[in-house]
């Protein structure tokens, strides 16, 4: 058997493919079903959104951050709207502050959740996808009433939030919660101890916490290699210091430390702990404006910045440099995305095909944001 | 420390490499000589008070003389971080890699290649990452023309409402 | 297929020709192509609330096997040579939503170097659902007007462009 010859295939996992983390393509050496190298080509969904800034100005440019990731799209809008203010020096009003929060954490909740249903359904488990739909849709009844789209929001302001929270949206907000928890209790017993997702999650794609670190890994990967790292926590902007949760961080239970079991235990944590910062921010929400004054014709002086955002997947960071006039110089947006995908090329090594996509689920990779 | 000390620190030790210190609100950065980017981050990344062991952000900027690329530099031991600025002219711009150092800088440097046309020197694969691979040339320079078709697809806008791009500014 | 566009427009070949046409309208299989915004809420359309199953449409994921192409998202022109790859993959008879506005006309990425004007250049298109991203009933109804054309079709009835047709 030992003598038998075999021959390395090249295969094309093409740009079309039933998962949800959008276009992405790898061109797969593989011998048999174990992988010499994948490598991943991207740039199938480059829909130049940093250029465009150049044209629209800082105000049109609010739209545009929702396609940056659209499943998280509250945190790109809030690092645009950060981003605008660290340079011109305008503060937010205080309740401004807290709907940006609760807008946020929700947008957590919901994007995590997504994350976890493809991680599962890309495995093979269909259920999970459909309880995580219909957990979606009702955030996003939630979010709707709040500013009237589902998906692409356009909510936050340079300044502020764009409309206040409606009457008798705070009661419906922690009524979903007090639904959302017990939820979260059973979908743990549905999947999180069956063997086989165990068995397909544990020791595959394990990242070390030098490496998570040189590849500049983000968010909930960088926090299952056991670093404990949260912009909320660390570096804090808004009004995170308010509030008291925990950053959940990969202990290696299930297998080494580091692996595809510890990235999805940490997201279900985080949560957990999203919908405790919901009801300490729903109680002690402050009256008061919503929005800044901030002229129309927004024009910061001329400089550069940089801020980072905590976002669901990573630590998002936006560098804006302004010449003066109405319309930014240059925009770029660093995701969490992009960092990953760059090391799925050296993970690779040794994984089966299957592994291949339990990984890149794992990962958290989501098309808009690696190409922009 | 803060990000004037780092950089410091990084003066004093790199004398003549750092050619400009910008203390500018809000973020202070320093530029260096692109011989010596590579030394100046081996340095930052290896020195025990520094330990910039993350390289956060890469990006390139077009201005309408020259050509720079922005390294946001980060430490996770130490809470702090740096910016520094390399300058390159505008016609055949080029610099050393900096992947040896930090890895991360492999797919951003592959960004930076692909829409500004930078090269860098000693990159293990420098080739166009987000545009198709027979593209013709780098979009985010300002001076970057449109192409009237990619292979049969036009790409005219037939659409009358779009005019913003032709706006004076 | 000698049969086809021949017979003359009687009552009996015009219901045997509805008869097909309903057969196919309710079991039209969709392929999942969502690239982008789109596609969450092409998710969301085949999830419990807005159910595209209860229409006999279900995702599959291969060309081959599949009648409709919902294009769900904005088409890059890296992307664009490879969707005219997988609809030419698709069997007779096939159709293609564009669903959304970065399908229909490029939405609002019409500034983007790198983006498709609209999915149309590059391949016909039955039903546009406009919205950015149309919410599930938008493309719900957007599934029920391509049935609404598929029951116009006419398969053994001598149609008004038979003789094209025979001739081709």
């Amino acid at each position: 058997m030992s003598t038998l010859r075999t021959e390395e295939m090249t295969l094309n996992m093409g740009p079309q493919h039933p998962s949800t983390h959008g276009v992405l393509r790898f061109v797969v050496r593989a011998d048999g079903e174990v992988m010499r190298e994948a490598i991943p080509d991207v740039g199938y969904l480059h829909r130049s959104i940093e250029k465009i800034a150049e044209k629209v100005g800082y105000r049109g440019f609010m739209p545009y951050t929702d396609r940056v990731d659209y499943v998280c799209a509250m945190f790109t809008n809030q690092g645009w709207g950060m981003a605008c203010e660290k340079l011109a020096g305008i503060e937010v009003p205080r309740r401004g502050e807290y709907c940006r929060v609760i807008a946020t954490e929700f947008n957590r909740i919901a994007s995590h959740l997504l994350s976890v249903g493809a991680m599962a359904m890309d495995i093979g488990a269909m259920t999970p996808f459909a309880h995580v739909i219909r957990e979606r849709e009702m955030i996003n009844d939630l979010i709707e009433e709040l500013c009237g789209a589902r998906l692409t929001f356009n909510y936050m302001r340079i300044g502020g939030v764009a409309w206040d929270l409606p009457p008798g949206w705070r009661e419906k907000a922690l009524a979903y919660l007090d639904h959302f928890n017990p939820i979260l209790e059973e979908y743990n017993a549905l999947i999180s101890w069956n063997k086989i997702y165990v068995e397909r999650l544990a020791n595959v794609g394990v990242i070390t916490a030098a490496d998570a670190i040189n590849y500049n890994l983000v968010g909930p990967n960088l926090r299952a290699s056991g670093i404990k790292w949260d912009i909320r926590k660390d570096i804090p902007y808004s009004v995170y210091p308010e509030f008291e949760f925990e950053v959940p961080v990969g202990n290696g239970q299930w297998g080494k430390l580091g692996d595809s079991m510890d990235r999805y235990v940490v997201r279900i944590r985080e949560m957990a702990e999203s919908s405790k910062i919901l009801r300490q921010a729903l109680e002690k929400i402050p009256p008061g404006a919503v929005l800044a004054k901030v002229v129309r014709n927004f024009k910061p002086p001329a400089g550069e910045c940089q801020i980072r955002v905590e976002s669901a997947r990573g630590d998002m960071g936006w560098y804006l440099v302004s010449d003066g006039s109405g319309y930014p110089w240059r925009v770029h947006v660093r995701t969490g995305s992009f960092a990953a995908m760059g090391i799925i090329q050296k993970l690779s090594a040794g994984l089966m095909i299957a592994d291949l996509v339990t990984l890149i689920a794992s990962l958290d990779v989501i098309a808009p944001e690696i190409d922009r | 420390m803060e990000a004037l000390q780092i950089i410091e620190r990084v003066k004093s030790r790199f004398g003549d490499s750092v050619l400009e210190i910008s203390d500018k609100k809000p973020d202070p950065f320093a530029v260096i000589d692109p011989k010596a980017i590579v030394e100046v981050g081996r340095f930052m990344n290896e020195d025990p008070e520094l330990a910039m062991d993350c390289l956060s952000n890469e990006s390139g900027v077009d201005y309408k003389d020259r050509i720079e690329v922005v390294y946001h530099l980060f430490s996770y031991q130490h809470r702090h971080g740096a910016v520094l600025k390399v300058k390159l002219p505008r016609d055949n711009p080029s610099v050393a890699t900096l992947e040896g150092v930090w890895k991360s800088a492999n797919w951003m440097e592959r960004e930076i290649f692909d829409l500004l046309g930078v090269n860098f020197e000693g990159h293990s694969d420098l080739r166009r990452i987000l545009m198709p691979e027979d593209w013709i040339g780098h979009p985010l320079r300002k001076d970057f023309v449109e192409p009237a078709e990619y292979h049969g697809i036009s790409t005219v806008r037939e659409s009358p409402i779009v005019r913003l791009d032709t706006k004076k500014k | 297929m000698p049969l086809l566009n021949t017979l003359p427009d009687y009552v009996l070949t015009t219901k045997t020709d509805e008869l097909l046409n309903w057969m196919r309208k309710s079991s039209i299989w969709y392929m999942l192509f969502g690239l982008a915004c789109c596609a969450i809420e092409l998710m969301h359309t085949g999830g419990p609330r807005a159910d595209l199953d209860r229409f006999g449409a279900v995702p599959r994921a291969s060309a081959r096997q599949s009648d409709l192409m919902i294009v769900a998202g904005t088409l890059t022109l890296k992307m664009a040579l490879r969707t005219r790859l997988l609809y030419d993959q698709m069997p007779d008879p096939k159709y293609a939503i564009a669903m959304g506005s970065c399908a229909s006309c490029g939405g609002l990425f019409q500034l983007a170097y790198s983006v498709c004007d609209g999915v149309d250049k590059i391949l016909p298109v039955d039903v546009y659902v406009p919205g950015c991203p149309p919410r599930p009933e938008a493309l719900t109804e957007g599934l029920l007007k391509l049935q609404e054309k598929i029951m116009t079709e006419r398969w053994l009835v001598r149609s008004p462009n038979a003789k094209q047709v025979a001739a081709a």
